[in-house]
């Protein structure tokens, strides 16, 4: 159970949180320009590494809130919360 | 044979306080502060169990939580009872009953033991090599095997013990009070740190509080007498809370920990009503200090496992704490001088100390010569090749051990003994420390897994990390602490500490004997009676990996997670594979460490606090006119209101027709709803539903369809034009919460340049349907002033009004295809609309009707409900709602994904309408429909979504997805049901007036 700064609110336990998958994968402004291809890349593919991944967070259960973080998968340490909109942290 | 076996008062047990308990149907008699153990040894009781695989008798092995093979069921046949509990664990009180697990009929008389006889037969993955063939027997073995495994027996009526949980946020955590667990948390508290120390046992202080080796002292002092004095100081220490009985059964990241605190377990049961039995405790601490100890190593000898052998370091507790000698000829086997301790023990309070067989070949501490001063006879450089005694161990054979320790030699000597004592060692308990994620490293020296690391969060100290003796253990707890807790110094800096300085030790992982491997039985996993044979024999089947090797043997799969015997499996299968330790890794420790009952798992969690329930403003009316209630998500809703003992289908069948007749109504209150406000109210619309919505004028709604971005539908509702900038947005009942956390995601974090607001009111209205032609009569009696003609207030329009003083908001629209309107008021008037409505209505024989009515009637107009005709696989278009697409707009979620190759696929599954050709048969819902009868295999078309008796065209109606059904319209297909095929033909899903002329009716 991790203990998530939400950049709102706080440290607060994992409980209160919504994982929402991979970060950074913006919704094309024109998605009828795509190809197929081009669309079931947006719409399907996900990285899902094992190791340093950027992932959308949501504080469901306190302010509601979306933001970034930056989580190593393979053992949860988390190295960085940032909001949405915000430039990710250099690695 | 109930000889007493006290042997001396202990500071411990009460033994003014006698307790009487049965154990197997027979009364025994203990002190109050014995365990269910030890009060049968002191009753010279050691069978307690049979094993698992081959029944063979089995004794109290260990004092604590370890205990592989005292499991027992307590107080059986009572709605308290519980499997599985290890008799160590168990402190006695008046009444108590308990029985032995895993024999059939009688622990002395067990049938099962046959399987003791046929043990060639029961090789190492014996289970997947004979149950898996035939597969069709899987039943009936599974059946044999349950049976005669007895892994206990769960209660059968509700548990009347009452659980609860409690959050604890602590600046230091110590598991484990032992001396190293006391020291901590006594510095971490005088420095200001909010300390939290726990402990499995009722007593503080742990095997240093029975320490009796006289030559270990601190400031001149007995480590026994010097810890009594540190535990009496703590209890004047602020900033500590100290809690026993209480057991760390699981270490998650970022420190949290969950430990269950046991309350009433050892007090008798006229005493434990209306208290709380069990406390999860979950405990989030800034720094966790573990303190968890060793557990002594068994030895691995042929036919271990006999009553009567047992741990050499139980032997002392037994003795020192209890004041219980566990056997009147007692022999130790040891590879280490703590047997020693335990012999001089016994020795000093009269008992009978045969012999010590040592594997060693001498070993020079004073404690040794101390033995050797008491006459007790030792046997260097000697190995146990053999014991005997079925039910209790009456002799062991012993013979020389050769210099590489791989076979024996000479003549072969019997020693007569009731008890052997074995010390193989200690291993560090570093169980929750795994939990928490860290590795391991070997100590190739000790033999021991350490742990690999400390962190400013976490540390380990006291034996769990290696230091066994009081000197080490002090020093090096004491440099931790000051670097961890940044504290510069410590009542620990001038202690003086004198140990018996030895260490020598030797490691032999399987001891030989005289027979053949495959001739003898050197038990490595008691519980699941797994030998070293077995685990050389997976070897050789080609086994590699720890885990595959743990799973084939069941090594270390049982209820105790071969707490003892691990070390043992490790180091044979090193050997064997010459392969080291180090290299081979370990196997993977689980939480919990000691079993939780489900009790403390779920808390408060019980009976009407399992779930949330929410009901209506309107749910009183609901249960005094006796309505049947249906779980929707966490809503109870009115499902229908049988009158005079009608069935559900008369009830549903009479309230459907009267809907239609005269007047019906629904309380609609749980439909989501949500407050949309905002500059960019309408063009948000516009990005989530599938239609066009800038035109919508106020005072008008509108039905939408929502998409997911793969183009599926995920909702839908009728949407209200407030006010210029002002919506309110109805969703499904069951997809609210989700509805509004997906419209919140898009505006978040790919849209946040939208002046959009959202909040969710679903609970701040109440919402009664009226329905049917004579709604408007009604509705105009309640609100007179409000003009109702279909020029003012026409079908799909709104009307913020008054009814008397209250506001309300009232929307023409309908799910029926009557002439309907929707009154929504707030929550807290809900219930005096309703009754309004239902008095204004009787002349017009008003029928309340629940949500099986409702889902009738909208079949009969062929609408849908998302979740029961769609299941996130059916677009629009699947839908046949074309309609609702808007074709114009650039883009809304999911409208690409109408585009691509599949989607666009002619033979999707496409929603059609389904008639019976004999109009009295109601389909399933879910039944498969086909094209062919012949065919081998049958091709399935699609399914039944939806299929009532529709009481208004007096026929069977159904909705279905059928591949390629847009196209079907008139076909004949089947539905083959297990005794019959039932003839059906697609339909337009549109039953009942499909014109659309009730709705002004
Ligand atoms: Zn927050």
């Amino acid at each position: 159970m991790f203990l998530i700064n939400c950049p709102y609110c706080g440290e607060r336990d994992q409980q209160e949180f919504k994982a929402g998958g991979e970060a950074h994968i913006e919704r094309p402004k024109q998605p009828t320009e795509l190809s197929d291809d081009e669309w079931a890349e947006y719409l399907f593919m996900r990285k899902n590494i094992k190791g340093v991944q950027f992932e959308r967070w949501n504080h469901a259960h306190g302010c509601r809130k979306w933001f970034n973080m930056v989580r190593d998968t393979s053992n949860d340490e988390i190295k960085a919360i940032y909001k949405m909109g915000e430039k990710p942290p250099a690695q | 044979m109930t000889k007493n076996l006290r042997v001396k008062s202990s500071e411990y047990i009460d033994e003014t306080n006698r307790i009487s308990f049965k154990f197997n149907g027979k009364t025994y008699h203990g002190f109050k502060g014995d365990t269910l153990a030890s009060a049968l040894l002191a009753n010279n009781v050691h069978l307690v169990g049979r094993s698992f695989k081959y029944h063979r008798p089995r004794g109290i092995m260990t004092s604590g939580s370890e205990e592989p093979n005292a499991i027992v069921q307590v107080n059986p046949g009572t709605n308290r009872t519980e499997p599985n509990v290890r008799a160590t664990e168990v402190e006695i009180y008046e009444g108590l009953e308990a029985s032995s697990q895993n024999c059939w009929p009688s622990v002395e008389f067990d049938i099962g033991g046959i399987n003791n006889f046929l043990s060639p037969f029961f090789p190492a993955g014996f289970y997947y090599k004979t149950f898996m063939w035939p597969a069709s027997f899987w039943e009936k073995y599974e059946f044999f095997i349950r049976h005669s495994a007895g892994l206990g027996k769960s209660p059968t009526s509700s548990d009347p013990d009452i659980y609860d949980h409690r959050n604890i946020h602590c600046d230091v955590l110590v598991v484990g009070a032992g001396l190293s667990g006391i020291l901590a948390a006594k510095n971490a508290a005088k420095n200001n740190f909010k300390t939290l120390l726990v402990d499995e046992k009722n007593e503080l202080g742990g095997s240093t509080i029975y320490e009796n080796n006289e030559f270990n002292k601190i400031d001149n002092k007995a480590p026994s007498e010097w810890l009594k004095k540190e535990i009496e100081e703590l209890k004047n220490i602020k900033n500590l809370e100290i809690k026993t009985r209480t057991s760390v059964a699981a270490y998650h990241q970022y420190n949290y920990l969950l430990a269950k605190e046991n309350l009433t377990d050892h007090i008798e049961a006229k005493d434990k009503t209306n208290k709380i039995r069990q406390r999860l405790l979950k405990i989030r601490a800034k720094k966790v200090i573990l303190a968890t100890g060793a557990l002594e190593r068994p030895l691995i000898f042929n036919n271990n496992d006999r009553p009567g052998i047992m741990l050499s370091s139980a032997i002392k507790k037994y003795s020192e704490f209890y004041g219980v000698a566990c056997g009147s000829k007692n022999v130790f086997f040891t590879n280490n001088d703590s047997a020693y301790e335990s012999a001089l023990s016994l020795y000093n309070k009269g008992i009978n100390v045969e012999a010590i067989v040592d594997i060693r070949e001498q070993s020079e501490s004073k404690i040794v010569k101390k033995v050797k001063e008491a006459d007790i006879k030792v046997y260097w450089s000697h190995s146990i090749v053999d014991t005997a005694g079925y039910k209790r161990l009456n002799s062991i054979s012993i013979m020389k051990l050769s210099n590489d320790g791989t076979s024996v030699t000479g003549s072969k000597i019997s020693i007569s003994c009731d008890c052997l004592g074995v010390a193989g060692g200690w291993t560090p308990a570093v169980h929750l420390y795994t939990q928490s994620g860290n590795k391991l490293k070997f100590d190739e020296e000790k033999q021991i897994f350490l742990p690999n690391q400390n962190s400013s969060k976490q540390i380990s100290i006291g034996s769990c990390c290696g230091d066994f003796k009081i000197d080490e253990i002090i020093k090096n707890l004491n440099l931790k602490l000051k670097d961890n807790l940044n504290i510069k110094e410590t009542d620990l800096d001038n202690i003086k500490v004198e140990i018996d300085q030895e260490n020598s030790k030797r490691n032999i992982w399987l001891l030989p004997s005289d027979k053949p491997l495959g001739k003898t039985k050197p038990f490595v996993d008691y519980q699941n009676d797994a030998t070293a044979k077995d685990i050389k024999l997976a070897l050789r089947e080609g086994f590699r990996s720890i885990e595959h090797v743990k799973r084939y043997t069941t090594t270390g799969m049982g209820t105790d997670q071969g707490k003892l015997g691990n070390m043992h499996a490790l180091g044979i299968i090193a050997d064997t594979a010459d392969v080291k330790m180090g290299e081979l890794g370990t196997t993977t420790f689980r939480p919990p460490y000691t079993p939780l009952t489900f009790g403390t798992i779920v808390g408060r969690n019980v009976g009407k606090f399992f779930d949330i329930f929410r009901r209506t403003p309107m749910n009183d009316w609901h249960v005094e006119n006796k309505a049947e209630f249906e779980n929707v998500g966490q809503w109870k809703r009115a499902w229908y209101y049988p009158i005079n003992g009608e069935t559900m289908h008369q009830a549903v069948q009479r309230e459907s027709k009267a809907a239609r007749e005269s007047a019906g109504i629904l309380d609609a209150s749980t439909l989501g709803k949500i407050d949309i406000q905002g500059s960019d109210a309408s063009e948000f619309l516009n990005r989530v539903y599938t239609n066009a919505w800038s035109k919508l004028a106020i005072g008008k709604c509108r039905y939408g369809l929502m998409l997911n971005e793969d183009g599926m539908v995920y909702d839908d509702g009728v949407t209200t034009r407030l006010d210029e900038n002002h919506y309110i947005m109805t969703t499904t009942t069951g997809g609210a919460a989700n509805v509004l956390g997906k419209l919140e995601d898009y505006l978040q974090t790919e849209w946040p340049e939208l002046d959009v607001y959202l909040t969710s009111v679903t609970d701040h209205y109440a919402t009664a349907s009226l329905c049917g032609p004579n709604s408007k009569k009604i509705l105009k009696k309640i609100i007179p002033d409000l003009d109702l003609s279909d020029e003012n207030f026409p079908h799909m329009s709104f009307k913020d009004t008054k009814i008397g003083n209250i506001k309300c908001r009232i929307m023409r629209i309908s799910f029926t295809g009557e002439h309907s309107y929707e009154i929504n008021v707030q929550a807290s008037y809900g219930k005096d609309l309703w009754e309004k409505c239902i008095e204004a209505g009787k002349e017009f024989n008003i029928t309340p009707y629940g949500t099986e009515t409702m889902h009738l009637l909208r079949a009969e107009k062929g609408f849908i409900i998302v979740g029961q005709d769609t299941d996130g696989t059916m677009t629009p278009i699947d839908l046949q709602m074309d309609w609702i697409v808007s074709k114009k707009k650039y883009d809304f979620i999911g409208k690409r994904s109408l585009y691509r190759s599949d989607t666009m696929r002619e033979d999707r599954k496409q929603l059609v309408g389904l008639l019976t050709d004999d109009p009295n048969i109601v389909l399933e819902e879910g039944a498969q429909i086909v094209s062919e009868l012949n065919q081998s295999p049958v091709e399935m078309l699609g399914h039944v979504t939806s299929s009532y008796f529709s009481p208004n065209l007096n026929k069977s109606i159904a909705l279905a997805v059928v591949r390629g059904g847009k196209d079907m319209m008139g076909k004949q297909l089947f539905v083959p049901m297990e005794n019959k095929n039932i003839n059906v033909t697609v339909a337009n899903p549109v039953f009942y007036d499909e014109k659309n002329e009730r709705l002004n009716a």
